[in-house]
């Protein structure tokens, strides 16, 4: 029975797939990605990753789809070129490889899970995707906060130079109406619980700083579409303390790390579990304004001056 | 055939259909998406690879998860700057803003 | 007994999905975005009455029921904003094209935005 929805799953999303680089025209590309990305939430949620789900929706989807929205408003639409038989025929051939490797597979499943097992309880983690995260991987997530710095850097840099250090535009060139406000006052501290929520129980259930940064900048989205609040100027002080507070807390405890555990990025023995809270506070701070700022786009010109 | 080598070939279908749209789609949000639809695929195969790794009470290896999320935030990331890339790219094809050029000191 | 509740959760959740299937259809037959919306907006708000009712049997405890009725107010809540955003958009540009036609206004695509 779960092997017949798997199947219409799969079609599913090989459907959606093929509407999205078949579309005609760019919305409608568009469109058919965030369908496409919920879709691939859902078959996360099968192959039992609930904390990939999470994050395919909120970032893959949802925040990728604003972005996507906000950039088709800009760039004419292309003509659709005919169907180029080379490209269909590498990617085939590029689907086939990958489904032979698929169906090769080794029977005896290698897997990394008795390592984890073995290392988790010493962190007081009950979730060992944050485990993996946080204590076993973390220069990558060191280095993922980064890199999400980086796009941000890259995305104010292509401001024009007057503006510089002014405000990024604002999600729409009307003021918001009276819906979109309400919507942002009713949902907004509802959102924000849920955030603070996923954060918390991302130590020992699915959730986690991801998710909950993503939640959290979809509610400051929410709050700027309703004219809640106004975009702030990218030289402020304030604002850039909250975008460095996660990767420099994170290369804090890092180097630390020296001194109290004799690696880096090794955490305290016998203080792991409020060391490790401290870090993903610092960095669902961080990822929330860097996401939402990247939204925004770079600092445009400034309203009066 | 279980359900997660069904998910596993899907992931092979979507990474070819991804190179499909990174090969021949109008104009670069076109390949942008395609980018976005191949990493997808990648991704769940990963999943595949993970779900078959399901050992020691866990129900899925948290190793290639973990991995699969630091991708997902990273080719959010690359679209986000590329999107920012191609819009500034048609401004610029547009036509010089009229206070284009003037320097910061003149502000 | 719990055959009974089995029936009811079958019975609730088919209900609301030939509700969506319903809103489905509006989405693609009708011709006017705003009666698209209209369908969809209350074929969508049913629908997931429906399925959240039939699945309320099934929940693990009262907390999880809870969280389920909370994520049906919460779609009721942003569905309804969505629709009413939506139609203003619509309405505004429905005005703008008869502007265009009459001739007031010049076409979007015209100047430099």
């Amino acid at each position: 029975m779960s092997l017949l929805f798997d199947a219409a799953l799969c079609l599913l999303l090989v459907a959606g797939a093929l509407g999205v680089v078949t579309a005609r025209g760019a919305r409608r590309a568009v469109l058919a990605f965030i369908g496409y990305g919920l879709l691939l939430g859902l078959a996360w949620v099968r192959l039992d990753g609930l904390d990939v789900a999470l994050t395919e929706i909120a970032i893959g989807s949802g925040i990728s789809g604003v972005v996507l929205l906000r950039a088709v408003r800009a760039v004419p639409e292309a003509p659709r070129p005919g169907t180029r038989p080379l490209a269909a025929l590498l990617s085939v051939g590029v689907a086939a490889a990958l489904s032979v490797m698929v169906l090769a597979l080794p029977e005896p499943a290698p897997t990394r899970a008795h390592d984890v097992a073995a290392a988790l309880p010493a962190t007081d983690l009950g979730n060992p995707v944050t485990g993996v995260l946080l204590v076993f991987r973390a220069l990558d997530t060191l280095l993922e906060k980064v890199v999400l710095l980086l796009a941000l850097v890259g995305v104010w840099a292509l401001s024009r130079d007057p503006s510089w250090s002014g405000r990024p535009a604002p999600l729409s060139s009307e003021p918001a109406s009276a819906p979109s406000a309400f919507l942002a006052r009713v949902l907004a501290p509802v959102g924000l619980l849920v955030g603070l929520y996923l954060l918390w129980v991302g130590a020992d259930a699915p959730g986690g700083a991801f998710q909950s940064g993503a939640v959290l900048a979809a509610m400051g989205l929410l709050l700027l579409m309703g004219g809640q609040i106004r975009p702030p100027r990218t030289s402020s002080p304030r604002l850039r303390l909250l975008l460095l507070a996660g990767p420099l807390g994170f290369l804090a405890v890092g180097f630390s790390g020296w001194a109290t555990a004799g690696v880096f990025l090794g955490y305290p023995p016998g203080w792991e579990k409020p060391v490790i809270i401290a870090v993903e506070v610092a960095i669902t701070i961080s990822i929330a304004v860097t996401l939402c700022l990247i939204v925004l786009g770079p600092p445009s010109a400034e309203e009066g001056t | 055939m279980t359900g997660v080598t069904l998910f596993g070939l899907a992931g092979a279908i979507l990474a070819g259909c991804g190179v499909y749209g990174l090969l021949s789609a109008g104009g670069g949000l076109g390949r942008i998406l395609g980018f976005n639809v191949l990493g997808g695929g990648v991704f769940l195969i990963f999943g595949a690879v993970a779900r078959r790794g399901a050992a020691a009470g866990f129900h899925a290896d948290p190793v290639p998860q973990a991995l699969v999320i630091t991708g997902i935030v990273v080719a959010f990331c690359a679209t986000a700057l590329a999107l920012a890339l191609l819009v500034r790219l048609r401004e610029v094809e547009a036509g010089p803003a009229p206070d284009d050029g003037k320097r910061e000191t003149e502000r | 007994m719990s055959a009974l509740v089995n029936a009811f959760t079958l019975l609730c959740v088919a209900a609301g999905i030939a509700f969506y299937a319903a809103g489905t259809l509006g989405l693609v037959r009708l011709s006017d975005t705003l009666s698209r919306i209209h369908a969809l907006t209350k074929a969508d708000n049913l629908g997931l009455a429906l399925i959240v009712l039939g699945l309320l049997p099934q929940a693990a405890s009262l907390l999880d029921g809870a969280k389920m009725v909370a994520v049906w107010l919460l779609a009721q809540l942003a569905s309804g904003a969505v629709a009413q955003v939506m139609a203003e958009a619509v309405m505004a540009e429905a005005v703008m094209a008869e502007a265009v036609e009459v001739g007031v206004a010049s076409a979007p695509g015209d100047g430099p935005t």
